[in-house]
């Protein structure tokens, strides 16, 4: 078990996140703290691509280094991931401050029962 | 090779950029160049499917870096169907959209680069490619939703962006897995390389599942559907119609994709617990949907449960793996399409023209609005799967494919839909048709939704109040072509079955 956690620490570190991601996407009840939560899951699923790719003593893909390289594709992957997650984030706080100005709270509960008196 | 695809993607996404460029220029100008990119689209749509239903799929490689390395769009039967789909029905919903808007030009934006992300989906041949179009047709969806009034409709769409986000980070997970088994993404190559791993590795199996469950997020499969009743509720109805026409749709597409196209049917004869989760989301999605749809009394709100169930029988139809059920599927998903888009759009006029929105606020509709109810009932009846309309060939191929599988317990749950269908929508029915009209219960909230209205004046509201006046020629058309197309389709998805014959056992060799 130790020997495994030793080897395949940043793997656990991924899973990790994917669970304080999605505890805090599910159990939040302040919207805001659902988006950070969102963001912490994708953060998780990156770190996954990139352990991914990395091989032990392998040097930067570029020409001038000696074999063997580290997988660049995971890299490239991740980044375009990375700028669908920033979009993402910037459509979820437009969206939050718009209810923000609607309902004057960012509480989930708070905001249900302002929609049940209506 | 020709470079259709290609263009079929980008078309979109520089319309949507002139759209907001000329928007600085001058107001109000979103509508007439959406019309245009949409009738080029839809003539592209076409001269491709022309191409695409041949023995061999259509391929162009972007940017010059051959498969398996670069990005390739592959186009065969149902990726042509697809986009067919997406463009006809983007612009008749333009027919619509024009008076009962949303008009500002930013909508119009958001509304071509839908297009271009599900264009994209169903074009591309490369799995992460895919993730990127799915964000991007994520991203548009929540866009559109947040057009409608006031709080819900943001709520409706912060919520079906976290739940959306989190299918589309199970599906780029599941695309990690099967990087790290085979080292490529390339759809074709996948397949080949994943025999290879053996279709019996943890990782394989992983990689499926992660790629299904993010998938039945965005397909909206019973229990992961928990954001589409509000989305599709709380929009605006021209998005409502578009989104539950092609959201889910093109997500189906992509379920079929890649287990046919990237796990193939060897994988799904060595796992049968893939086939058996398959099955159960299918059939819970089928029954929980269709007894949640007679639960509501929003009509909105009925008809996106109602959705919920039929894209069960899809679920269910690739669950069966054979050729009839799939080629039932397909004809389902376009069927569904226009069948429920015109419900939607429908729903739309007769809450323009008479302010009902509830299934009791149709009592005697037939006498306020014969048009209106008219259209209601065809396009009802087509879905319940009334012959000859384009429901019925559906279901009744899917049906047939699953007794052909010997499939029993999920035929008998198919042939029982039918009847699950009839449940709800004979409800709406009997109301509209065999009831006289009460005193208008919408006379009370008149005050209150006039005020609306004013605000609601330049389109954006869902909830003007109610006027004959307001409905348009192009929206009256909007709706009773669909109406027409849900029958008129039924009379030609034969001649189409045989057609996809080619590519259908391309799927299943």
């Amino acid at each position: 078990m130790m020997e495994l956690l030793s080897t395949r620490l940043y793997y656990f570190v991924a899973f990790l996140l994917l669970g304080v991601g999605a505890y805090m996407l599910i159990g939040n009840a302040n919207l805001v703290k659902k988006v950070i939560g969102m963001n912490v899951f994708q953060t998780g699923i990156f770190l996954f691509f990139i352990v991914a790719a990395f091989v032990d003593g392998a040097s930067p893909p570029l020409l001038t280094a000696p074999a063997p390289y580290v997988s660049p594709l995971p890299h490239v992957l991740i980044l375009t991931a990375i700028v669908v997650g920033v979009s993402l984030t910037a459509v979820a706080l437009g969206l939050v401050v718009r209810i923000y100005h609607e309902y004057g709270t960012l509480d989930e509960e708070s905001i249900e029962r302002v929609m049940d008196r209506d | 090779m020709t470079d259709l695809p290609a263009l079929l993607v980008a078309a979109p996404i520089l319309g949507s950029v002139m759209v907001l460029l000329v928007g600085l220029v001058r107001e109000r100008t979103g509508w007439p160049i959406t019309v245009v990119a949409s009738a080029v689209q839809v003539g592209g749509a076409f001269a491709l499917a022309a191409l695409a239903f041949g023995d061999e799929p259509v391929r162009y490689v972007v940017g010059g870096y051959t498969a398996p390395f670069g990005i390739e769009l592959v186009v065969d039967g149902i990726s042509a169907t697809m986009v067919a789909l997406i463009a006809f029905v983007s612009l008749g919903i333009l027919g619509y959209a024009r008076r009962a808007g949303p008009r500002s030009n930013t909508f119009y934006a958001t509304y071509l680069l839908l297009v271009a992300g599900l264009t994209g989906m169903s074009l591309t041949g490369d799995v992460f490619n895919m993730y990127v179009f799915l964000e991007i047709t994520g991203l548009a969806a929540y866009a559109l939703v947040a057009t409608g009034d006031g709080g819900e409709a943001a709520l409706a769409a912060l919520k079906y962006l976290l739940v959306g986000t989190v299918g589309a980070s199970l599906f780029l997970l599941g695309v990690g897995y099967a990087f790290v088994a085979t080292g490529t993404l390339n759809m074709a190559d996948l397949a080949t390389q994943l025999e290879v791993v053996g279709y019996g590795s943890p990782l394989v199996q992983a990689a499926f599942g992660l790629l299904v469950v993010g998938l039945f997020v965005k397909i909206a499969v019973f229990p992961l559907h928990t954001w589409q009743p509000d989305a599709y509720a709380n929009a605006a109805d021209s998005v409502s119609a578009l989104i539950s026409a092609l959201v889910s749709t093109v997500a189906a597409y992509a379920l079929v994709r890649i287990v046919f196209t990237v796990f193939t049917v060897d994988f799904l004869i060595e796992n049968e617990f893939a086939r058996t989760v398959l099955v159960a989301g299918a059939v819970v999605s089928i029954v929980v949907g269709s007894v949640l749809a007679v639960t509501q009394r929003d009509l909105k709100r009925m008809l996106a449960y109602s959705s919920i169930s039929q894209f069960g029988l899809v679920v269910g139809a690739v669950a069966v793996v054979n050729g009839t059920a799939l080629t039932g599927a397909m004809i389902h998903l376009v069927g569904h399409g226009i069948m429920k888009g015109g419900l939607f759009l429908t729903c739309g006029l007769i809450a323009t023209a008479t302010g009902a929105r509830t299934v009791d606020e149709y009592e005697g509709l037939v006498e306020r609005l014969p048009v209106g109810a008219g259209a209601f009932a065809v396009l009802a009846l087509a879905m319940v799967g009334v012959p000859p309309a384009v429901g019925f060939v559906g279901k009744w191929y899917i049906a047939l494919g699953a007794v052909e599988a010997a499939a029993w317990p999920l035929a008998v749950v198919i042939l029982a839909s039918t009847l699950l269908t009839l449940a709800y929508f004979a409800r709406v029915l009997e109301r509209m048709f065999f009831r006289e009209p009460t005193a208008p219960a919408t006379d009370a909230e008149t005050p209150e939704r006039t005020a609306k209205g004013e605000v609601a004046a330049d389109g954006t509201g869902p909830n003007p109040g109610p006027d004959p006046a307001a409905v348009s020629a192009g929206m009256r058309a909007t709706v009773v072509a669909a109406a027409v197309l849900a029958v008129v389709l039924g009379l030609a998805a034969f001649e189409y079955g045989q057609l996809l014959q080619p590519t259908i056992e391309r799927l299943l060799a």
